[in-house]
């Protein structure tokens, strides 16, 4: 199969572009993690372009790398020493007391809100938006898939159009429902309307697809039910569908910016990504650039934690859907 | 495979249920509040909110005629083919460097696709801490060489800016997808232009180049998008629309107009212009690029 095939239908949004990445990523990692030392083969191998190719990459790397290490060098470092031009390049000895101080107190300019909360409102959300996004669309895939009932299509084309709804082009009247719900400063409000998902629907029906029908047959035979089968054979094949959509929806929902930037007026309903923005609000003289950047470095740990933690369940099960 | 199944289970409500949550979510935040901005998009409604006014298209007529917004539509134009083909170039040159490395090739792989999970606003932070004026390491190396840099007084700068973070967020996506295409290019055709003499640079831009265009492609609009849509952190993040309203990208005038200058029709008729974009781009991507998958 070429990769070609597996490039996901459409990806207008961040999440989109992930259920896109997850498809296809299916033909990029393994089989690069594979081929290690395989490529070269007959064509030539002139050491001085090998050299040349290393080179490139590593500064290619080392200036994506450059704003990470300079974030982290100076959450190490005293109010002061950041203030310094130019500010020093190794790390400074405030680490610890720069990363409990935001933990703890927050910034004591701006947004006064403990970043230790903002974290927890962050995990919380991020969780309930993958989990909830991945919970209703295996549902409404299996209903598509395994049911003939009237307005089946209609159901499918009109989570099929959300893709075309993304949050930026509908954002007035959306807060407006959210308001009049009452759901303003709340772990719904946060997640609830970013919960529709037309790309893992879509990607839970693909798979679904997929598998043979004898299962649903011999289920039958057994006397077992739709949920019985649902639950005995869909979700445990889907494992690692699941888990390689978990992190990417994780993502997803970690760096979610506009709009809890709407729905959050409370600063204990803060999420990380917000409470950074609201700490750099005060111009340059009022903000503490040594807290913002041990905070930043918060706001990225998380996310790239969970693509470490779940690189063997990621890649799993990207091979396994390489068919 | 099959489009559909051929054994299915009966139960004349259960579907219903399974697919009620998705639906009800559906109708409640996507379907009523666009209906909503379709509807609004033709009313007037005065200074007080007392009165509303149903104007057909009139909302259309003063946006269309509006300096600010015909603006930021070329400031969004600009910046996103910036964005993209910047982003695309640098991509590429890593990718095609990468997918010949012998040594080390995980290493520089995992190194890459560590900025796919910074959020676009933190992505911001990071860059506007290195081009800070008064205390950035970048802007001081800038003006060290003779190149002040004042991003919030040069319209020019402030736009380098939000395209640097938003390049950079976008790299291990691109990056990613560009190696899958290079891997999937069979090696014998590379190995038989060797064979015959052609070196590497003629290889990449005869054969290579063009067997990868079905990847650019659907990069490009995938870039594109996402320099429409997900950059609106990285805006109010680094600029918040300025120097003036010189980085005001069409996503976050909405954001403006309706949140800060409660115009609402306004507001709603721009949200109808983006949601035209986001219609006409989903029509080229299921047009032109997938063909495989169906629907």
């Amino acid at each position: 199969m070429s990769p070609h095939e597996e490039i996901a239908p459409i990806q207008p949004k961040s999440e989109r572009r992930a259920g896109a990445a997850l498809m296809t990523l299916g033909n990029v990692l393994p089989r690069s993690w594979r081929t290690r030392g395989g490529r070269e083969g007959m064509v030539e191998n002139r050491p001085v372009l090998s050299v040349l190719r290393h080179l490139i990459l590593i500064v290619g790397i080392a200036i994506v790398m450059f704003p990470i290490y300079v974030t982290f060098v100076a959450s190490s470092l005293t109010a002061e020493q950041v203030l310094e031009s130019p500010m020093q390049l190794y790390p400074g000895g405030r680490l610890i007391e720069n990363y409990l101080t935001v933990l703890t107190q927050g910034s004591g300019m701006g947004s006064s809100a403990p970043v230790g909360q903002m974290m927890i409102n962050s995990l919380v959300t991020a969780l309930i938006i993958s989990c909830g996004k991945i919970a209703i669309s295996i549902l409404s895939a299996f209903a598509i898939v395994y049911f003939r009932f009237p307005m089946r299509m209609l159901f499918f084309w009109m989570i099929f159009v959300t893709l075309m709804l993304p949050v930026e082009v509908r954002i007035l009247p959306t807060y407006k429902v959210v308001s009049d719900l009452g759901m303003v400063n709340t772990y719904a409000g946060l997640t609830v309307p970013l919960i529709a998902s037309a790309t893992a629907t879509f990607l839970f029906r693909q798979f679904f697809l997929t598998i043979p029908d004898e299962l649903v047959e011999a289920a039958r035979i057994d006397g077992a039910g739709p949920m019985r089968f649902f639950w005995d054979v869909v979700v445990p094949l889907s494992r690692t569908n699941i888990a390689a959509l978990f992190v990417i929806l994780f993502i997803f929902g970690w760096n979610q910016y506009l709009w809890p930037l709407l729905i959050t007026t409370d600063e204990s309903m803060y999420t990380t990504v917000i409470g950074i923005k609201r700490m750099i609000t005060g111009g340059d003289a009022a903000t503490e650039w040594h807290l913002v950047m041990a905070t930043a470095m918060l706001a990225m740990l998380p996310p790239a934690l969970v693509v470490l933690l779940m690189q063997k369940w990621f890649v799993k099960g990207l091979v396994d859907t390489e068919k | 495979m099959a489009a559909e199944k051929r054994v299915v289970f009966k139960s004349p409500w259960l579907p219903y249920l399974l697919v009620a949550p998705q639906m009800v979510i559906t109708l409640v935040f996507f379907f009523w509040p666009a209906t909503q901005a379709l509807y609004q998009s033709l009313l007037v409604e005065d200074a007080f909110g007392t009165s509303t006014q149903f104007v057909w298209f009139e909302n259309f007529k003063t946006l269309f005629a509006d300096e600010g917004y015909l603006s930021s539509m070329r400031v969004t134009l600009i910046f996103s083919g910036l964005v993209a083909v910047i982003g695309l170039s640098v991509s590429l040159l890593l990718a095609v460097m990468a997918d010949r490395v012998l040594r080390g090739a995980t290493v520089y792989k995992t190194l890459l696709i560590w900025p796919y999970a910074v959020a676009p606003a933190v992505a911001a932070i990071l860059w506007l801490f290195l081009f800070n004026p008064t205390l950035g390491i970048v802007a001081h190396a800038l003006d060290s060489m003779g190149l002040p840099w004042n991003h919030l007084l040069d319209a020019n700068q402030a736009l380098t800016l939000i395209v640097i973070a938003a390049v950079w967020k976008q790299i291990s996506y691109n990056f990613l997808f560009f190696l899958a295409g290079l891997q999937s290019i069979p090696r014998s055709l590379i190995e038989a232009a060797a064979i015959d003499g052609a070196g590497p640079m003629r290889r990449f831009w005869t054969m290579v180049f063009p067997l990868l265009s079905p990847t650019t492609f659907f990069l490009l609009v995938v870039n594109i998008v996402y320099a429409f849509f997900d950059t609106f952190g990285i805006v109010d993040a680094a600029t918040s629309g300025g120097p003036g309203r010189a980085t005001e990208i069409l996503v976050y005038k909405v954001y403006v107009d309706g949140f800060k200058g409660l115009d609402l029709g306004g507001s709603a008729a721009q949200s109808v212009v983006l949601m035209a974009i986001v219609i006409a781009l989903t029509f080229i991507q299921f047009r032109y690029i997938e063909r495989k998958v169906q629907y």
